[in-house]
């Protein structure tokens, strides 16, 4: 103990400096967020608006859709990024494995409980216990996808359209129910990033193929799209949707907010997209390329089958990376088109008449930031787990 | 040459690639050039039917608003409220990439510290700023922190009696003068210190004794900047209190600071990580030969470690500076007069929306694109020459 102490805090009198330093500094950070959270914070305002902060004025009734498809598109991804499972000889013994499970899963479990206190005795404590249900069994659904010879032969891109049936089903209804102005707090950032990303990573991926091909024109056009959105502020772009799309549409199609800032995140994200994945395709050897034409592939086969996937392999974090900052900026969208996505209700529950002037704005935006990070923490995390399955880096 | 009776084939015309290859980018082009058209001409459709002007002529317009603390006023042309909200956008990138490096590079640094207690608070302040979206941060600075936290005129804070902090903004002690003379004594004395360190270097190739570059070059900037203050009759001035406002010294506005603190502290926690990436590219054997020329700890990050680690950040961190130039758009969201914000008050008060939204897009991409040039010159320089 006093070696470690030694060791990591008082090495020269320097270090004694600034151990002191930091230590009063961390110590007093960490008191004020304790005093905050359990002493003078008024959750109140949290417990009174939470349905919504989550979901907006979304009608009641209808509610079961959104979170039905919530858990199937949970359901969805633990199914899908879960990767391959460690080989038998790996296997460990049950109390690493808890341990294991604990530190996966942890974070999402803390975040269900906080929802549950939160919420107190109503609809949501069910909501959040699917949720991690449906994590676990996707976990456990992809290891067995695995393991099981007959699901083994289910090709992949199969495997993962029979996985989303019930989550596109959900929302179509969930659309065709509601009015998508209706919709709001946390339920749209969720939704517009999901949407804008499943739409930009086709996209990315054809204009960095474009920037890379061989075909003068498709490279132009390619090239100056990826540049001049890589150059424009995304606020910019989804303030200039706001007032200037309909000039450029017939006026009878002219689309709602949600659709426009949906189409800003989509037409923006690619382009970023693009150069990651191009970044990737530069990463792969030469080789590869010139195996593919000694088997005899056409040009279209070398990259779907062999550069592509390894390229997009190879870009993983970088790909999740930016898949985090657009769920980060969904909430431009309120500033930018006054959608009343989660950071926009969080500032309205403060000028209800209950809580006017009285300074409630520091708990609201702590929970719109606990929310957002929780949500990119675990983004990131799995990011880092996926890359170590598939062995990013180790071939 | 068909293969089985020598006598000369032709290719038919569609199965030849570069045929095919033709067809395909004319097919591209038609669908790009086809879909430019349509949006074009949606455009004029619904301008005529509209009634709205096009072109560029609401910039001699009057601009019909005010900003605070500057000459702008109702009357002055639109255009050049535009060329006072992209100073100001110039004004937060500039001061805030500059903290942002210095910030960024010490905290990725300290993420790489031997000490437990240093590397965990930075660690954790990277963890948790990187992972909370820009504008929530903002917000966060701006409606709680600046605007209800911050006290009211009457009874502000002076720490050390050289600041005034209030929900009015900060005060901080300044020269006094105008801004031009000042910048230009500042470029003098950076030019200075630039050619003496340079000399020193050339003095150091001949005779092969130290050149101390770093020392000459800030004992000469010290030299300028007093000798010019003395010269000029410089002097600076201590911000005070005044009934309800502050006089004297440099006043930051509320939404000024909210915006340059925020933009620091994300685009800082990026940049740690860039930096400590980038220290822990650099070859271990540098670092153990720095050891076994006995240099310090400090000598050996600044003389050895830096300078490499320095040349592998150098695009990500220009990449972070261009993405707070463009964050600095959210300023918007506040209320400060940058770019963006100058852009939707005109088109508020009636300029046409496209052309007003246009320009300033234009005017993004310049500043971007000039940036990504300065960036990929400095790049080249740098760039190790391998054989």
């Amino acid at each position: 103990m006093m070696v470690w102490f030694r060791r990591n805090l008082f090495r020269t009198w320097w270090d004694g400096v600034l151990t002191l330093v930091f230590g009063g500094l961390s110590a007093w950070v960490i008191w004020s967020l304790v005093e905050f959270i359990f002493i003078t914070g008024r959750w109140e305002i949290i417990e009174v608006n939470l349905k919504l902060l989550l979901v907006g004025q979304f009608p009641g009734e209808s509610l079961w859709m959104v979170e039905g498809s919530l858990i199937a598109i949970t359901f969805w991804l633990a199914a899908a990024l879960g990767g391959k499972p460690k080989p038998v000889e790996e296997r460990r013994s049950w109390p690493t494995r808890i341990r294991d499970i604990i530190q996966r899963f942890g974070l999402i479990i803390g975040l269900g409980i906080l929802l549950v206190v939160l919420a107190g005795p109503t609809e949501s404590a069910p909501v959040a216990l699917g949720v991690l249900v449906a994590i676990i069994v996707g976990r456990l659904v992809n290891t067995a996808r695995h393991r099981v010879t007959w699901l083994k032969r289910v090709p992949t891109p199969l495997w993962h359209l029979v996985l989303l049936i019930a989550p596109i089903a959900l929302i179509s209804l969930t659309l065709m129910q509601s009015e998508l102005s209706l919709w709001g707090g946390f339920l749209i950032n969720f939704y517009m990033a999901i949407i804008a990303i499943v739409l930009c990573f086709p996209l990315g991926v054809l204009l960095a193929l474009g920037r890379k091909s061989t075909l003068p024109i498709v490279r132009l056009i390619s090239t100056t799209y990826i540049e001049l959105i890589r150059g424009a502020p995304l606020f910019v772009l989804l303030l200039l949707a706001g007032v200037a799309l309909e000039f450029f549409i017939p006026s009878e199609v002219a689309p709602g907010s949600v659709f426009r800032a949906v189409t800003v995140f989509t037409l923006f994200t690619a382009a970023y997209l693009a150069e990651i994945v191009r970044g990737g395709l530069q990463s792969i050897p030469k080789g590869q390329l010139e195996a593919g034409k000694a088997l005899g592939l056409s040009t279209a086969k070398i990259t779907f089958l062999i550069t592509l996937p390894q390229a997009l392999r190879n870009v993983i974090p970088a790909q999740i990376g930016q898949f985090i900052s657009l769920f980060k900026d969904t909430t431009l969208a309120g500033a930018a088109l006054s959608i009343v996505e989660l950071l926009k209700v969080s500032e309205a529950v403060t000028k209800q008449d209950d809580f006017l002037g009285q300074g409630y704005i520091y708990e609201a935006l702590t929970f719109v930031s606990l929310l957002f990070w929780v949500g990119s923490y675990v983004m990131s995390r799995e990011s880092q787990r996926l890359e170590k399955r598939l062995g990013v880096g180790q071939r | 040459m068909s293969p089985l009776t020598g006598v000369p084939t032709k290719t038919p015309l569609w199965r030849d690639i570069r045929v095919l290859k033709w067809l395909f980018q004319l097919a591209v082009l038609a669908i790009f050039v086809g879909i430019i058209f349509w949006l074009y001409n949606n455009y004029q459709v619904n301008i005529q039917r509209s009634k709205i002007p096009t072109g560029l002529d609401f910039l001699d317009n009057p601009a019909n608003f005010t900003m605070p603390g500057n000459d702008f006023n109702q009357s002055s042309p639109v255009w050049s409220a535009f060329v006072q909200g992209f100073y100001n956008t110039l004004r937060v990138s500039v001061v805030g990439i500059l903290l942002a490096i210095l910030i960024g590079t010490l905290v990725g640094m300290a993420r790489l510290s031997k000490n437990f207690l240093v590397r965990t608070v930075a660690g954790a302040y990277v963890e948790v700023i990187r992972n909370l979206p820009l504008l929530v941060l903002l917000t966060f600075m701006n409606l709680a922190v600046v605007l209800q936290t911050f006290p009211r005129i009457e009874d502000a804070w002076k720490p050390l009696d050289l600041f005034v902090v209030s929900n009015r903004g900060i005060a901080i002690p300044w020269f006094e003068g105008s801004g031009i003379t000042l910048l230009s004594v500042l470029l003098a004395a950076l030019a200075a210190a630039v050619i003496i360190a340079w000399v020193r270097g050339k003095y150091s190739d001949r005779t092969g004794k130290p050149a101390r570059g770093l020392l000459y070059g800030t004992t000469i900037f010290v030299l300028v900047i007093v000798g010019a203050w003395l010269a000029l009759g410089y002097s600076w001035t201590l911000p005070l209190v005044q009934d309800r406002g502050t006089e004297g010294g440099l006043r930051l506005d509320p939404s000024f600071f909210a915006l340059l603190v925020t933009l620091v502290v994300y685009t800082s926690s990026h940049i740690a990580e860039i930096v400590r990436g980038s220290i822990l590219a650099v070859p271990r054997g540098q670092g153990e030969a720095a050891d076994a020329l006995a240099l310090s700890g400090p000598k050996k990050m600044r003389l050895v470690i830096l300078p490499q680690a320095f040349r592998v950040a150098l695009p990500a961190v220009g990449n972070q500076s261009l993405n707070l130039i463009k964050n600095s758009s959210l300023g918007a969201a506040i209320s400060y007069f940058e770019l963006t914000q100058i852009a939707q008050i005109t088109v508020g008060n009636g300029s046409p929306a496209v052309p007003a939204f246009t320009l300033t897009l234009l005017v993004y991409l310049s500043i971007s694109l000039t940036t990504s040039l300065i960036i990929n010159i400095f790049n080249r320089r740098l760039a190790l020459v391998e054989r």
